[in-house]
């Protein structure tokens, strides 16, 4: 507990463990994207909804809480990205804000803006969130457009330490296919996942084979996008640093000698890819757990990506224009008493996780039907 | 690129700041205290058995869910806009004020989200008295919520617990108790708390009124009037005596944002309390004298001097004395004047910078030992006049009053309510009166956070870092935009929602009236 280096790695674990369970989560954005595609009548739109109306709020929550942690545990990276890609960040929080509000309104008597406003707004969420945050979290291994200097601080005119070198603010990364090939693979297992999940609780026997028809399409593409990123993610030159001096340089073939350095990391994306692939074999078999084995799975290859983007002496958000300001675990965390103090409060997650897994079984127990729309909520 | 802050960037971030958190503060203390009363009518439904609470409660919890989801909404932003229009602030005191944050996640919002979800949707699915687990436990989880960021703004008030590291250029928490705990953090939080609980007793109560108005739902609109005066009472009394309590706390602290509540330009001992007044229109509040300031003014004789420092000839600085300084302060010492704060200011930022460029142990020492003794000037050194000091007086005293006479307003009220009792269905003026205090209540919640934070400018984090040197190095033309997009935006949501809660009070709760 009181190596800051053991407490860097760990809060490093905790950050990616709650991407992970977000892009896990995001399962809601892709049903949301697949609301007109899947429900054929108002029906089985309704029933899409409620489904996903059950779950909204812990995807959302679990955003919070990895920006909150993020900024705990690694402040220079909040100051940095947020103050930085700033239009990025603002489109991705606009996409989450339109969301908040449409579960619950759309529906609703006096709804000034009509029922299809309020689900071209899920729409647009379950589109754009997952395709901005995967492009956004491309750069962790290509590289975003920044400098800092914290000696900034002492100049009384500009003591900003940080600032964006391009105009674009952060949208200069949908220019980067790498970026843009990594959002398409988020949002397509976004959509794998919800073909999953509405398999896992649906009664409906058409909106079933429905999904189970879309799984097709979207597993096939998923895999295209997801493979090409990940063959060039395995060749791409990484951003690596030398512990003593902090330094940071280009390292050929990065990504790939951090699995082969870290075999257990190698062996969570593999198991994890794994899952995922016979998630999607088991949906397209029409099997209803299967959702249980690919959301899993998704999670532990995220989980593999993200600790190869910042252990191993990895700079995990790379600067291009200025390669010394690139952010490491090492350069841009909390204080050694902070880490300590925020990994006591840590150790209650598994409590948080054992209520949340009691709440889901409960609402989940019995499949949703037709009549369940009805309700009034 | 951008030599020196803009200062209208400065004011645009503020103003967007201002924005989102407003549009937010209009949901969050009706969540807190609706969400209350909504728990208690569900915990009459599980000890009585009877349907008629149960209705109720979900004729309740339905306005609820339709207010959460603007204040998830709106709260998304906040929480994400330290890091894009703050980030040297992010950065300067994120080793302190992240943790809340992220504390808040762990154990507020997950409790809030994995239980509000239970209390929609498991009616059916989940036992009465687990249904009801959920519903105090989501009202639990976002009171815990209030707590840390309460706590993380308490801090901003009242710096402590933390210290300066130079190498790092950043504050960093060395006592996370103090932090957490700090006497001005529990003060606002109660304070804060339950002032949404007199809000949300007031719309219950307002709500009822409209009822009995329209001649409908009798038994209903009388038993939620019932809780919810008690309740109110209850909050208000709290408020009141917890608000005494943060006016000392800002008379320790922040003696410039007492004095701008005041409109005090010049302090005495045996100060007397401004009651009501007209300022003067486009008054200097760093020059003249005190007549200058006032059209008309009405004062309690030796008030805000037993307020403040609980003596009747206590000593009262105001604007005038803490810009120039030299009268003695409540530890014996003098007070340094503006102009000698911020020098000591500049000589800390000087420090910190000959301490990074120096390559000696000795010089890197006596930089060391220079930037410590004037740290607790630091951020004035970013100021370029005194003037800067002065919040904005006639906002910060206006705002200061319609908080503290509404405040008193509702205690007369609740307590008018429980003493007519069932007598409130004879008089329809009452139940008009009742109902138009609705607004009321918003324009009392939102003064209170106006008199917080506008009367605590120019700073950021109370003398350790000005807004100038707390802010994102953007185009102003990029923060215009985003202002204009979310005002856009969240009005466009707020009136979605008042049109959805209209309509949903309108068609009233399923209670069976001879059921009550």
């Amino acid at each position: 507990m009181n190596d800051i280096t053991f407490l860097q790695q760990y809060w490093w674990f905790l950050v990616s463990l709650l991407g992970a369970l977000l892009v896990f989560l995001m399962f809601v954005q892709g049903g949301q994207s697949l609301i007109w595609t899947l429900g054929r009548t108002e029906e089985q739109r309704r029933m899409l909804l409620l489904a996903t109306g059950r779950k909204w709020e812990l995807t959302f929550t679990t955003l919070v809480t990895f920006g909150g942690a993020f900024f705990a545990s690694f402040p220079l990276f909040y100051s940095t990205s947020f103050g930085g890609a700033y239009w990025v960040w603002v489109a991705i929080l606009l996409c989450f804000v339109i969301q908040a509000v449409s579960y619950e309104f759309q529906l609703r008597r006096g709804n000034v803006l009509g029922t299809t406003t309020y689900r071209v707004f899920l729409l647009l969420n379950g589109i754009l969130g997952p395709l901005l945050i995967g492009t956004a979290v491309g750069t962790f291994f290509t590289g975003a457009e920044f400098v800092v200097n914290k000696a900034a601080v002492a100049s009384p005119s500009m003591p900003v330490i940080s600032y964006w070198t391009t105009p674009w603010h952060g949208l200069e990364a949908a220019l980067v296919p790498q970026n843009l090939l990594l959002g398409l693979s988020v949002l397509l297992l976004t959509r794998v996942l919800a073909c999953l999940y509405f398999l896992s609780c649906m009664a409906d026997a058409t909106l079933r084979e429905t999904c189970r028809r879309r799984l097709r399409i979207e597993s096939a593409l998923f895999l295209v996008f997801f493979l090409c990123w990940l063959v060039c993610w395995l060749l791409s030159t990484g951003f690596a640093y030398t512990p003593d001096s902090g330094v940071i340089y280009m390292a050929p073939y990065k990504y790939l000698h951090n699995l082969l350095d870290m075999p257990v990391v190698a062996a969570l994306l593999l198991i994890g890819v794994l899952m995922v692939l016979g998630g999607m074999a088991g949906g397209l078999c029409g099997k209803s757990r299967s959702f249980w084995l690919a959301g899993p799975g998704s999670v532990l290859a995220v989980l593999a990506l993200l600790l190869c983007a910042g252990w191993n002496n990895t700079a995990y958000y790379p600067s291009v224009a200025s390669l010394q300001s690139s952010l490491t675990i090492a350069n841009s965390s909390s204080s050694l008493f902070t880490l300590k103090t925020m990994t006591i409060v840590s150790f209650i997650i598994p409590l948080v996780l054992a209520y949340i897994a009691w709440a889901w079984s409960a609402l989940d127990r019995s499949p949703i039907t037709a009549e369940e729309t009805k309700e009034e909520h | 690129m951008m030599d020196a802050i803009d200062s209208s960037l400065v004011d645009w971030s503020r103003a967007q700041f201002a924005l989102t958190a407003m549009y937010h503060w209009l949901f969050v203390p009706l969540t807190l205290g609706l969400g209350v009363v909504m728990a208690i009518m569900e915990t009459l439904y599980v000890r009585t058995g009877r349907e008629f609470w149960k209705q109720t409660a979900r004729f309740w919890m339905k306005l609820f869910g339709i207010n959460f989801a603007m204040g998830v909404a709106t709260g998304i932003i906040l929480e994400f806009e330290f890091g894009t229009n703050w980030s040297n602030y992010s950065w300067f005191v994120g080793d302190i004020f992240g943790a809340p944050l992220a504390i808040e996640g762990i154990l507020a919002f997950f409790m809030e989200s994995t239980f509000i979800a239970v209390m929609y949707f498991g009616w059916n699915k989940v036992s009465k008295r687990a249904h009801l687990a959920s519903t105090w436990l989501t009202i639990i989880g976002a009171t815990i919520s209030a707590w840390w960021i309460l706590v993380a703004n308490a801090w901003m008030q009242h710096p402590v617990g933390m210290e300066f590291n130079p190498d790092t250029v950043r504050n960093e928490m060395v006592d996370f108790a103090a932090v957490a705990f700090s006497p001005v953090a529990v003060v606002k939080f109660c304070h804060t708390v339950s002032s949404s609980w007199v809000l949300g007793a007031v719309f219950v109560v307002g709500v009822s009124c409209w009822y009995l108005l329209r001649g409908r739902h009798r038994e209903f609109a009388l038993s939620s009037i019932r809780v919810a005066a008690w309740f109110g009472l209850f909050a208000a009394l709290i408020t009141a005596h917890t608000g005494h309590q943060s006016g000392r706390d800002i008379a320790m602290y922040q003696p410039m944002k007492l004095a701008a509540a005041e409109g005090l330009y010049e302090g005495s001992a045996e100060q007397g309390l401004v009651l009501g007044g007209i300022l003067r229109p486009g008054a200097d509040w760093t020059t003249g004298s005190t007549d200058d300031h006032f059209l008309l003014k009405v004062e309690m004789p030796y008030a805000l001097s037993y307020l403040a420092t609980h003596d009747l000839q206590g000593y009262v600085p105001g604007i005038r004395n803490l810009l120039e300084g030299g009268y003695t302060l409540p530890d014996g010492s003098v007070a340094l004047s503006a102009e000698e704060k911020m020098r000591r200011g500049r000589v800390a930022i000087e420090a910190l910078a000959q301490y990074r460029a120096a390559s000696e142990p000795e010089q890197k020492a006596a930089a060391l030992a220079t930037l410590r003794q004037n740290f607790p000037w630091f951020g004035y050194g970013y100021l370029k006049s005194p003037g800067e000091l002065v919040p904005p007086v006639s906002i910060t005293f206006y705002s200061f009053r319609i908080m503290v006479v509404l405040g008193g307003y509702f205690i007369a009220l609740f307590a008018g309510l429980l003493l007519l009792g069932q007598r409130v269905t004879r008089w329809k003026w009452a139940q008009l009166a009742v109902v138009l205090t609705i607004p009321l209540a918003w324009l009392a919640s939102q003064a209170g956070w106006v008199v917080a934070e506008v009367g605590r400018q120019p700073w950021s984090i109370q003398g350790l870092l000005p807004n100038v040197a707390a802010i994102s190095k953007l185009d102003v033309g990029s923060v215009q935009t985003t202002f204009f997009i979310f005002l856009v935006l969240f009005t466009l949501l707020l009136v979605a929602e008042l049109g959805i809660m209209g309509k949903a009070i309108a068609a009233g709760p399923e209670t069976d009236e001879t059921s009550a």
